[in-house]
């Protein structure tokens, strides 16, 4: 069971690729902690973790808030960054406007926010150019997403 | 297959290899491209065979539940890359042969992808 | 083994027009990441990847490889197919995986 809400939230900054994923991590091992099966948990830590690194690959900083009861988990990262003109266009599988140094590590290959998008229930993305962008996503608890924790 | 298997086969060194012999590892994923990996939904027991070194491999990694990496062409991992590995109780292995090598070997003992459908 | 064969063999269909389908492929190299393949692949070798931005046709044009082959179903960019036409670089797109058309890749050749 899950009493109430539980929240927290992480500082991310622009370009630490050395930190890259810790606040994901905490995520993962709270929900887990919380009792919350294992495949909610996956979806919700690859989502929290590819939007973590569009922050560290985009942005100059960010926070990461996360909220669990036991309906939801919803996460909102707000960052301070150049912000998405199209966010259509960047929501297409494979466009991506990362540098190519950034691709030589592994990442920027496009598939970010469709992959947040794709293991999320409600997916919201906001940004101003020039000052920032807003993603919230929430994963829906069933009752038999939820076990008791051990 | 047990990873005590994969290591005399890719004649590999280990970097750090908790209960080799008790960890099976049943699907590989050959890739340098992380999104990918966390992407594709990753079978159970999959390992990862891949050339960057960097800790956000094994990142990827704890977050796909992949059980254990394999690093190519002799690259040895990132320090970073190897506490978080110890810290997240995940084996790493380095091997001199190149990806195509490695893939070809563990495909002939009957390994497959750790995305996709069987063929 | 000639390219045209071991794309028979794997299967799939080579994308681009103008290109040398007898040419021997002498090995493989397989890598997501562009300076890898530009420090490590050999001339003559068929390059498993599944990048598909313009850039692959560059490297593979520089290096002498003698084709590309595009995993996991991923087709590659407009752009990417232009510029191979132009430069004469094989492209073929597989469904299988990067660690699938390796091995059946490997079995073929005989390595």
């Amino acid at each position: 069971m899950i009493k109430g809400v539980i929240e927290g939230s992480f500082h991310i900054t622009g370009g630490d690729f050395t930190n890259a994923g810790i606040a994901s991590s905490e995520v993962k091992s709270i929900l887990t902690g919380l009792g919350i099966s294992s495949d909610i948990v996956r979806r919700a830590a690859i989502a929290t973790f590819e939007a973590e690194m569009n922050v560290i690959i985009h942005a100059v900083a960010g926070v990461m808030h996360y909220y669990v009861s036991s309906e939801r988990i919803r996460v909102v990262i707000n960052d301070m960054g150049a912000g998405i003109p199209d966010i259509e266009q960047a929501m297409q599988e494979g466009f991506s406007t990362a540098p190519d140094w950034v691709r030589e590590m592994g990442w920027g290959a496009g598939m970010g926010l469709p992959n947040i998008k794709k293991n999320s229930d409600v997916f919201r993305l906001e940004s101003a150019v020039g000052e920032g962008t807003t993603l919230e996503i929430i994963l829906n608890l069933r009752e038999e997403d939820l076990h008791e924790a051990e | 297959m047990t990873l005590i298997q994969i290591i005399e086969i890719l004649e590999a060194r280990v970097v750090f290899g908790p209960n080799a012999d008790e960890t099976e590892i049943l699907s590989v994923c050959a890739s340098d491209l992380m999104s990918d990996l966390l992407h594709f939904s990753v079978r159970p027991k999959a390992m990862l065979i891949t050339g960057l070194t960097n800790s956000q491999v094994v990142r990827t990694a704890e977050i796909s539940e992949i059980k254990a990496v394999v690093f190519v062409l002799d690259k040895t991992p990132e320090r970073e890359a190897v506490e978080l590995a110890r810290q997240k109780n995940i084996p790493l292995l380095v091997t001199r042969l190149s990806r195509f090598t490695a893939c070809g070997r563990l495909y002939s003992e009957g390994l497959r992808s750790c995305t996709g459908e069987d063929r | 083994m000639k390219l045209s064969e071991i794309a028979d063999r794997l299967g799939i269909k080579i994308k681009t027009k103008d290109c040398d389908t007898a040419r021997e492929v002498k090995g493989c190299y397989i890598s997501d990441l562009l300076s890898d393949v530009m420090a490590n692949a050999k001339e003559g070798d068929i390059w498993i990847t599944l990048q598909t931005h313009p850039n692959i046709v560059a490297v593979a044009s520089l290096k002498n490889l003698s084709g590309i082959i595009i995993t996991n179903n991923r087709t590659p960019e407009n752009d990417t197919m232009k510029k191979a036409e132009d430069e004469h670089i094989a492209i073929a797109s597989s469904p299988l995986s990067t660690f699938e058309t390796g091995g059946l890749l490997y079995k073929m050749l005989g390595c």
